[in-house]
């Protein structure tokens, strides 16, 4: 491992900004994250990033890492080729604030788009209920999830066509799946994930999955079952009438 | 809910700070599935050269009507109109063919590949509109389990084919043709029953599904086959185009099969 790299970070606001080359001594088992910090201390006391748990579960450090949207607390140094310039931006899907924090508000007022968690009668009457874990285990796997919205910034249909106002993106989908699939759960989304929040939008491309620190299978186990559920209640009257008859 | 203001916005075509060789996929599956392609319609057309002894090819399977001992319902029938190409795979490789099409896996890799949509994760398309499954003509690609059901008859006929393969004028033998019709009915099976909309089917559909321990089961087994859908679909491919290629050059004359048994 080489004993310096160069760090390429994007600088700048909303109003625009570029990149500014850094040198910093590396040593192994560093991150990505650990050089921006020395960088930050030693040449750069005004760059601005977000950071927390520095262990891939808050979510807070997203950014895009050569190109790709990674955390930069989980991206190890040895893993990428320092004899480049290790590029580093904010994510584009969403606002910047300033270097590499972005503003990912807009995720959260989407999410309140979603109807809410209702849960269907006490099966006992002690007001509690019985859940077998083979029926929960589906929608656990989503609870996984660090809000980190990786999976929403390399997502095309908002990165490169801005339909924030009609498609909620895979993080939403899979937390609108964590709600639809759970097997206490009352409330219908189906209607709604196909007119409201546009699932049709996504086009299966798995760069959401591919991109998940969390390892959530987001394409094949949230999007693909909702699209699925779409599908029964709007494109197969077969299904429809064999449950009619 | 308002779209918010990006700095990046308008990038042009395939511009990406991606160091890695983003592009290799999606050249590898426009060259896979072009060729495939190429080659099936090809294959299709010819009505020549499709069965030998007792194998039949993949693509002419089930043989409805034609000229070969396999044909469920005798030669071409007069209603036939005389001004469309007759080949017995034009009346039944739409099926596997639109299934392919539709397929989940498919749909996400030639979309990057042939249509850009995007060319890779995390890199800059050719167009700035977009309409994705919800519109006009994609969103008929929600009629996938459609042709998932039509595929689980064309594949219960790839399977006696394969039975009967073993069967020669002689008695019973294994020739390496009857192998190669073995596994392709293996590697078909292994990607009809790993499809999506069949792991839906069985059991997606329950939010409770512990109700169901039958559908469980079979959800867990499709579950298990569906991660990797990706290798059973290009293995599947290669493999009936193989299967195609065998019987056709065997019936040519210019492979000999050879007998195990």
């Amino acid at each position: 491992m080489l004993t310096q790299a160069m760090f390429r970070i994007w600088r700048g606001d909303p109003a625009g900004g570029g990149f500014q080359d850094y040198v910093t001594p590396v040593e192994e088992g560093m991150v990505v994250l650990d050089a921006v910090h020395r960088i930050q201390a030693q040449q750069a006391p005004d760059l601005a990033l977000r950071w927390n748990c520095k262990a891939g579960k808050c979510g807070s450090c997203s950014a895009e890492i050569n190109g790709m949207p990674k955390l930069m607390c989980m991206t190890r140094l040895s893993n990428l080729n320092l004899e480049m310039p290790v590029i580093l931006e904010p994510m584009h899907t969403f606002p910047v604030i300033r270097d590499l924090v972005t503003d990912v508000s807009w995720n959260f007022r989407a999410k309140k788009t979603i109807k809410e968690f209702k849960p269907r009668s006490p099966d006992l009457p002690d007001g509690t209920w019985r859940m077998q874990q083979a029926d929960v285990e589906r929608v656990q796997e989503f609870r996984k999830c660090i809000e980190c919205f990786l999976c929403q910034d390399v997502c095309h249909v908002l990165r490169e066509h801005h339909k924030e106002d009609e498609f909620i993106g895979p993080r939403l989908l899979v937390y609108a799946a964590a709600l639809e699939m759970h097997p206490l759960d009352n409330e219908d989304r189906v209607s709604d994930l196909r007119k409201k929040h546009n699932i049709g939008y996504c086009n299966i491309t798995t760069c959401c999955r591919q991109v998940c620190p969390e390892s959530i299978t987001i394409t094949e186990n949230a999007i693909i079952p909702l699209k699925e559920r779409v599908v029964d209640r709007f494109f197969d009257p077969l299904k429809q009438l064999f449950h009619i008859l | 809910m308002a779209a918010p203001d990006v700095v990046w916005k308008d990038g042009r075509f395939g511009q990406t700070s991606r160091r890695d060789p983003w592009w290799f996929s999606p050249s590898a599956v426009l060259l896979g599935l072009s060729t495939f392609l190429v080659y099936s319609t090809w294959a299709a057309w010819q009505n020549s050269h499709y069965t030998f002894g007792p194998y039949i090819s993949p693509f002419y399977s089930p043989e409805i009507f034609g000229s070969s001992p396999h044909a469920l319902f005798g030669p071409k029938p007069r209603w036939y109109p005389s001004f469309l190409h007759f080949s017995p795979a034009l009346l039944v490789l739409w099926i596997p063919g639109l299934f392919r099409f539709t397929c989940y896996y498919y749909r996400g890799a030639y979309y990057k590949s042939f249509w850009a949509d995007p060319p890779a994760c995390a890199v800059s398309e050719p167009r700035k509109s977009y309409l994705g499954e919800r519109s006009f003509p994609l969103i008929l690609q929600n009629f996938h389990r459609y042709f998932l059901r039509l595929s689980y008859l064309v594949w219960a006929f790839l399977a006696y084919d394969a039975v009967m393969s073993f069967r020669f004028p002689n008695g019973f033998g294994v020739g390496v043709g009857s192998l190669v019709l073995v596994v392709n009915v293996v590697l078909l099976g292994g990607y009809v029953f790993g499809c999506h909309a069949f792991r839906h089917l069985v059991g997606g559909t329950f939010d409770r599904i512990s109700e169901y321990p039958v559908r469980h089961k079979l959800y867990d087994c499709v579950s298990c086959l569906n991660r990797g859908h990706m290798r059973w679909a290009w293995a599947s491919l290669f493999w009936v185009g193989f299967s195609d290629i065998y019987v056709r050059l065997c019936s040519m004359g210019i492979w000999h099969d050879w007998r195990i048994l």
